[in-house]
């Protein structure tokens, strides 16, 4: 995989056209960074701005350099050259295709080769509670489903040295087991959440106000701490949320 | 001067797109005049007044828009020409995707939308395989894996494109589509057309309204396909 050892933002301006509060960040080769703010902040933007490697050719007027430099031109827009992977807030596809074809068409885009469909499927598998086929329409899938196999068709397929996440917490998939995928070694990721396990496995998180980058906030051991504690109440309602699918009853498991 | 013909079906972002990029011509320092091509009836030249260029609009009424936007191209060119422009900007109609109204030397820019499905290259035909510019637009609507799938399909109809991710309501992909028309060579006259009209006449294109078989005339194609020769 082509070498992406440091990401640096520039800032442009938020929405009145002030210039942002902050001015540089570089997030280093194997560091998760979220992104929070209300709805309507410039999260999405922000994310954007990352995903086409933005040269002030965007509304924010943001600068995004590879390894401290301005990418090529090629890179941004060629997915076999492509740095960055990105989980959308999508729930649904809209391709009128089956899940086989689809993935075999994915592969050919980003230059690889039809062998990795079946361990995108197995992946997905694991993400989920409701099996995918491979002869599945992608139209019918249901979120959770049509989440999975984006998630793992992401970690296959468009394995990229940058991931960006928006939102991974209404999905109803294996949120942690889904980042942990997605946030292997030697990436950077960029996670747009307010799950609280999710925002306090980044080490540190960018702060949105009104269009624009106005705090980081480094995550402190304490919160670290109450991370870990989080994670076992949010895998408990998991399990609860299994055994409700299943049919079976609550009352004994707790 | 250069010729810029955009063309695309009808709500794929034509105009947001092109409004947005007119503004980043301006940043950039070119003189652009538009003409807006249209079927029957089009409001669109008040969005782009307010950009402060010049604007024409131009209704096909009867007449096939593509065979209209071709025939009065000439006439175009010389109307920007003295409203001082450097560069035209001909938006099409954009409807039966039989016709491609590209003359060889302009910058032919299709505009297609995402979400109609990656199946939608394969369907478009010269309109799209004849382009130099292809901008996919509402690629905020799907999935990044979509975009890259839909982005292979128009590269299998198109190998030598440029390929423009744009965005109708952010002004994502304008700086780049106003980058590629800066750098586009100019036009010249005795142009020809990339692609051929369809195939004419018969007795339809010229007015007749009954239905029956037994009522047409010219070359006309049957559903299976066999196509002939009926009439005197």
């Amino acid at each position: 995989m082509r070498d992406v050892t440091t990401l640096t933002i520039l800032g442009g301006v938020n929405k009145e056209g002030v210039p942002e509060c902050i001015n540089k960040i570089k997030v280093n080769k194997g560091e998760i960074i979220g992104i929070v703010g209300p709805t309507g902040s410039g999260k999405s933007t922000l994310i954007d701005d990352i995903e086409q490697l933005a040269r002030g050719d965007t509304s924010s007027g943001r600068h995004v350099l590879v390894n401290g430099e301005v990418p090529d031109a090629s890179v941004r827009v060629d997915p076999r050259l492509k740095l960055v992977a990105q989980l959308s807030q999508k729930m649904h596809f809209l391709a009128d295709m089956t899940v086989e074809d689809f993935l075999v068409m994915h592969a050919r885009s980003r230059g690889k080769g039809p062998e990795l469909v079946e361990r995108v499927l197995q992946l997905a598998n694991t993400l989920t509670g409701e099996p995918i086929a491979l002869h599945h329409h992608l139209t019918a899938l249901s979120g959770g489903q049509s989440r999975s196999l984006m998630t793992a068709d992401i970690a296959v397929i468009s394995d990229s040295p940058v991931v960006l996440i928006d939102e991974i917490e209404n999905a109803g998939i294996r949120k942690q087991e889904a980042l942990e995928l997605l946030a292997c070694e030697g990436k950077i990721v960029v996670v747009v959440t307010h799950d609280p396990v999710l925002a306090l496995m980044a080490t540190r998180r960018i702060v949105m106000k009104n269009g624009g980058m106005v705090d980081v906030i480094t995550t402190s051991s304490q919160e670290q701490q109450i991370c870990c504690k989080i994670a076992e109440v949010d895998n408990w309602l998991l399990s609860l949320r299994e055994t409700i699918r299943r049919g079976d009853l609550v009352e004994g498991t707790v | 001067m250069k010729l810029v013909v955009l063309a695309g079906t009808p709500g794929s972002g034509k105009t947001s797109l092109l409004l947005h990029t007119i503004k980043a011509l301006l940043s950039l320092g070119s003189r652009p005049a538009v003409v807006k091509i249209d079927c029957l009836w089009t409001d669109d030249d008040q969005r782009f007044i307010r950009l402060g260029i010049p604007v024409q609009v131009g209704l096909a009424k009867d007449m096939c828009p593509d065979h209209f936007t071709i025939y009065n191209t000439e006439d175009m060119l010389r109307w920007a020409h003295a409203q001082g422009a450097d560069l035209l900007l001909n938006e099409t109609a954009g409807l039966c995707l039989r016709c491609a109204p590209y003359p060889d030397a302009c910058l032919a820019v299709c505009v297609i939308d995402v979400t109609t499905g990656p199946n939608t290259p394969l369907k478009v035909g010269p309109l799209l395989t004849t382009a130099d510019v292809v901008v996919m637009t509402k690629g905020d609507v799907v999935s990044q894996a979509e975009r890259e799938v839909f982005r292979e399909r128009v590269l299998d109809v198109n190998p030598g494109c440029s390929i423009v991710e744009a965005n109708g309501l952010t002004g994502k992909g304008s700086f780049e589509l106003a980058e590629l028309i800066r750098v586009s060579p100019d036009t010249v006259t005795n142009m020809k057309l990339r692609y051929n009209p369809p195939l004419a006449i018969c007795s339809l294109c010229t007015g007749e309204m009954r239905v029956a078989r037994k009522h047409h005339m010219g070359v006309l194609r049957s559903l299976d396909g066999s196509m002939g020769y009926r009439g005197e």
